[in-house]
């Protein structure tokens, strides 16, 4: 206890709670064996609404000798990153009992994948980062493979794997370099050594390599390769939990190492997330046309989104977190909301995931149609639902910042983007019905109408939301 | 007034989107009250609306019953408020709507959806005029964009896809560049206000000249101006005939209004620069879609570019920056409301009969038709502008006024008029006169008591606002009196400005 003491660890007692739960979990499943299945998700599901209520009542601080820092923004983005892992846990219940892959390793796994995401978002020194990215990813890797009878799935598994380990390496190399030229891992540290030395070269190549290995994490072109082969190969309500929290973890990594310790050298940083940012919404736009598998098409469209996440991250500014933190929160619900209906399609109990199987929807389920509509009009980024205020702070922050180009490339690429979003809506209302789809799960049918509601009304619940978000940037204020 | 007319106005449609949502199943019986809630939820809305004509104080020049409240954490407000511009057109569109739902009785597919689009479409269009605040205005100017998507899209004719995705990405790509500009607006000024930025717009000219650019892609496709017209006489021709009398009426007129409430105002310098270019665009507009549209073998097409033709006269009248051809620009706004809308209906009539639209399948509808001929007289004579209807007014003082700033211009201008005749005379001759030879003709049976009610009211209002314009004219006279008083002192400082530079 002393040494618990004096290592400060109370700040990071939910992650403690929940690895221990996972850990417990895990046993139970073991001794249990083949009926422990909804008991684990059960459990699974508790633990994370403990580590909630413990994110919530926590306190503020660092602790481990500042490795690990627990703020306003950590504690928001842990709040959804957790909401987001339960809400991937619900979805997977009868999807995973169907296709005869439902075994008690999955929500541990996520368990362990959301502790480890916890760590990311809550790192403050290089090797927390590092500790925590790993044991999110080892954690993915193994659930991105788990149809492990399914060559797809096994496909996407060790895809993800080998490049997910190449990023890590250039993470890790470009940690050495800052490491090596600034003399400390504490994200303090380098960011008073950045302040009072200004960014040699040899830090500069660090933070490009680090970004690197970020960028990879949250799919940003060049970096975005893995991501379509694995949305499509890995089971839906995986890639459901793919397309949610570890991104938003991801982002919130992101934001914090760029942020904080290389804030002094956000000229330098900030061509790069322009790139990187241009490059993602261009991409995200264009190779999201031709696709026919709805999954594939929500993973470019997930590349192009991060590419306005990182717009608004390339402002540097307070403004520009925010945006980051309410562009990430709407992100989280559309996306989970519109894989539900990719799970809701279902014809003689067998998935179908080929977007011409859409064709009109909104005569055989008016309300499937319907959400379905609302969510990819939101993510076109149409008023009033929820995408085109994510997409208008983004813009506010750019534009303050004076990143005029860049925000001009972003809205016409949203243009662009529009156009595969309304050909969902067109299939769906436009064309003549084709063979009904089964009957909706109840889990699913109340994630995917949740996620409809929130991206319609949106416009009435912003202020909460929107001060959440700010809550969050202000720990990124100059104290 | 004590209670929030405006919000009461803007969303009593969604109310009865409720009401529609709570009727159970797809019978006769539920589609009868379909019909009927949204009918009257649109005529309350109307009746409302009347109140805010009635209380609206004519004298005065600021906006009226505002209301303002927090929204978006600050960074923009919900405000409210109406004035002697933006009024007409709340009344406009709430005394089309009814029209609408009454012309589209016949529909018979997928009738709950229909109508409950057209009430959100109408929640959204009055929004659009009564908001006062940047990106609320945005919100409801964007939002629109789903429910027309989706009328033209589901309930449209054969090339419905294109014409409904060619609508939506072309005024999405027009809206997006004015969306950046409000942001930088925002940051400027430091607030989304556009009271506070109607009194006190202080914008550089060169940050005015992009602002104007951003803003006029917006408008200049939404009105529509030549040459990013081309969207229109799809969207028109496809859509159902509800919705091109709702594209044709009101959704125009958003671009119009904008002109009048940001580029004008805000950017007066700006708008001074591109005087001349917004000319050339206008002339180009009126002369060549007039002789476009003498061409068109397709009835509603013709109209529709008739159309582009007579908003070429408004975006000359507003950048004239005169008195009269503000008002007259205004003026022809609301009279090509009533006369677009009633056009549009008149084609349905025959339409909804013969289920063609093309001008060769007719011929000689006076012999069976009499009453049908007879309004459609009527509002072909109100499209050409015969003195004693509404669309002479505006066409007039459109021209008077922009005859006092450049008389070129408004020569060029007036070749339209000859061309507007030549059109739609001659629509008419090959529609109504003649022989009825064309078998399939024979029976064709003249208007119903639903259609006459469609049609009656416009045929009302033309020809009243035609002889007595002075009741429209008077909403909004001081209003543009204190515009132009702003966008002279502005000019005038800006010359100021520039001779200070010299010296």
């Amino acid at each position: 206890m002393q040494f618990l003491q004096h290592a400060q660890a109370m700040v990071a007692l939910p992650e403690m709670v929940l690895a221990g739960l996972a850990m417990a979990l895990l046993m139970f499943g073991v001794f249990r064996r083949d009926d422990a299945n909804d008991a684990v998700t059960i459990g699974a599901l508790v633990a994370l609404a403990a580590a909630a209520v413990l994110v919530m009542t926590g306190s503020d601080g660092k602790g481990f000798g500042e490795a690990f820092i627990n703020d306003s923004f950590a504690r928001v983005m842990k709040l959804f990153t957790l909401f987001g892992s339960a809400v991937a846990v619900v979805l997977s219940v009868h999807f995973l009992k169907r296709e005869k892959s439902a075994r008690f390793e999955y929500p541990v796994l996520v368990l362990l994948a959301t502790t480890g995401m916890m760590m990311m978002i809550s790192a403050n020194s290089l090797i927390a980062l590092y500790m925590g990215l790993e044991l999110q990813s080892l954690a993915l890797y193994v659930v991105a493979a788990f149809n492990r009878d399914s060559a797809r799935s096994s496909e996407a598994g060790l895809k993800y794997f080998v490049l997910g380990a190449l990023s890590s390496g250039m993470l890790l190399y470009g940690a050495s370099l800052i490491y090596g030229f600034t003399g400390t891992v504490s994200f303090t540290g380098i960011a008073q050594a950045i302040a009072t030395n200004g960014a040699g070269i040899g830090v500069i190549f660090g933070i490009v390599f680090v970004i690197a290995g970020l960028a990879f994490k949250v799919s940003a072109v060049p970096f975005h390769m893995w991501t379509p082969d694995v949305y499509e190969g890995a089971p839906t309500p995986i890639t459901a939990f793919f397309a949610s929290a570890p991104k938003l973890a991801a982002m919130a990594l992101f934001t914090r190492v760029m942020m904080q310790p290389f804030a002094a050298a956000t000229a330098e940083w900030q061509q790069v997330l322009v790139f990187i940012s241009i490059a993602s919404m261009a991409l995200g736009a264009f190779a999201a046309i031709g696709q026919t598998n709805i999954k594939r098409l929500l993973a470019y469209s997930s590349i192009g989104h991060m590419g306005y996440v990182l717009l608004g991250l390339a402002a540097g500014t307070l403004e520009g977190v925010r945006g980051v933190a309410i562009y990430m929160m709407i992100y989280l619900i559309t996306t989970l909301g519109s894989f539900a209906c990719v799970i809701a399609m279902r014809r003689q109990g067998r998935q179908v995931e080929e977007i011409a199987d859409l064709a009109g929807l909104a005569r055989t389920d008016r309300g499937l149609a319907f959400v379905l509509a609302m969510l990819m009009f939101s993510l076109a980024g149409i008023p009033p639902l929820a995408g085109f205020f994510a997409k208008l702070f983004i813009f506010l922050a750019a534009v303050k910042t004076g990143l005029f180009i860049l925000a001009i490339i972003g809205v016409v690429t949203s243009v662009v983007g529009a156009y595969y979003y309304l050909r969902i809506v067109k299939l769906m209302y436009f064309d003549e019905p084709a063979e009904a789809f089964d009957p909706m799960d109840g889990e699913v049918k109340l994630v995917a109408y949740a996620a409809g509601a929130f991206t319609l009304l949106f416009v009435l619940i912003a202020n909460p939301l929107l001060n959440l978000a700010l809550t969050a940037a202000q720990a990124f204020a100059a104290p | 007034m004590s209670w929030p007319i405006l919000s009461v106005v803007t969303f009593l449609p969604l109310v009865g989107v409720l009401f529609i949502l709570s009727v159970r199943g797809d019978d006769a019986v539920a589609l009868r009250n379909i019909r009927w809630m949204a009918l009257w939820t649109t005529l309350v809305t109307f009746l409302l609306s009347l109140l805010i004509w009635v209380n609206f104080d004519n004298s005065n020049a600021g906006f009226q019953f505002l209301e303002t409240h927090d929204w978006l954490g600050g960074y923009a407000g919900y405000k409210m408020g109406v004035d002697g511009i933006s009024m007409p057109f709340v009344i406009l569109t709430t005394l089309l709507m009814p029209i609408c739902i009454l012309a589209s009785w016949h529909i018979t597919s997928r009738v709950r959806e229909y109508m409950i689009a057209f009430l959100v479409l109408e929640t959204l269009m009055v929004g659009v005029f009564t908001s006062l605040d940047l990106f609320l205005f945005y919100v409801f100017f964007e939002a629109g964009l789903i429910p027309m998507f989706l009328i033209i899209g589901v309930w449209g004719g054969p090339r419905r896809v294109y014409a409904s995705f060619k609508f939506f990405l072309y005024t999405l790509l027009g809206s997006v560049l004015m969306l950046l500009a409000m942001i930088y607006m925002y940051w400027q000024h430091g607030s989304g206000d556009i009271v506070a930025l109607l009194a006190k717009p202080g914008f550089s000219p060169e940050a005015q000249k992009w602002l104007w650019l951003a803003f006029f892609a917006s408008f200049a496709v939404k009105l529509p101006m030549w040459p990013v017209h081309t969207w229109l006489p799809d969207a028109h021709v496809e859509a159902p005939t509800a919705g091109s009398v709702i594209l044709a009426a009101i959704l125009l007129k958003m671009g119009g209004y904008g002109f009048l409430r940001f580029s004008l105002p805000m950017f007066p310098d700006a708008s001074l620069y591109f005087q001349n270019f917004v000319y050339a665009l206008s002339i180009v507009a009126i002369v060549y879609t007039s002789l476009v549209a003498l061409m068109q073998e397709d009835m509603k097409k013709l109209i529709a570019y008739s159309s582009v033709a007579h908003m070429g006269f408004v975006t000359m009248g507003i950048f004239a920056m005169t008195r009269q051809a503000i008002d007259g620009a205004i003026f022809q706004m609301i009279s090509h409301g009533f006369v677009s809308a009633a056009l549009f209906l008149c084609v349905g009539v025959v339409y909804d009969r013969m289920h063609t639209r093309e001008i060769a399948a007719y011929g000689g509808l006076v012999n069976r038709m009499p009453l049908y001929a007879a309004v459609f007289m009527l509002f072909t004579m109100a499209n050409v502008g015969l003195p004693g209807t509404s669309g002479f007014v505006g066409e007039f003082l459109s021209l008077l006024g922009t005859f006092k700033a450049n008389s070129w211009v408004a020569f060029l201008a007036t070749l339209g008029v000859i061309l507007s005749a030549c059109y739609a005379l001659w629509l008419y001759r090959r529609v109504i006169f003649g022989k009825l030879e064309k078998a399939s003709l024979a029976h064709i049976v003249d208007m119903t008591p639903r259609e006459l009610a469609t049609l009656g009211p416009l045929a009302v209002l033309t020809v009243f606002f035609g002889v007595y314009p002075g009741p429209i004219l008077d909403i909004f006279g001081t209003t543009v009196a204190n515009l132009l008083k702003s966008v002279e002192t502005a000019a005038a400082t800006a010359q100021h400005l520039a001779i200070a530079s010299l010296q």
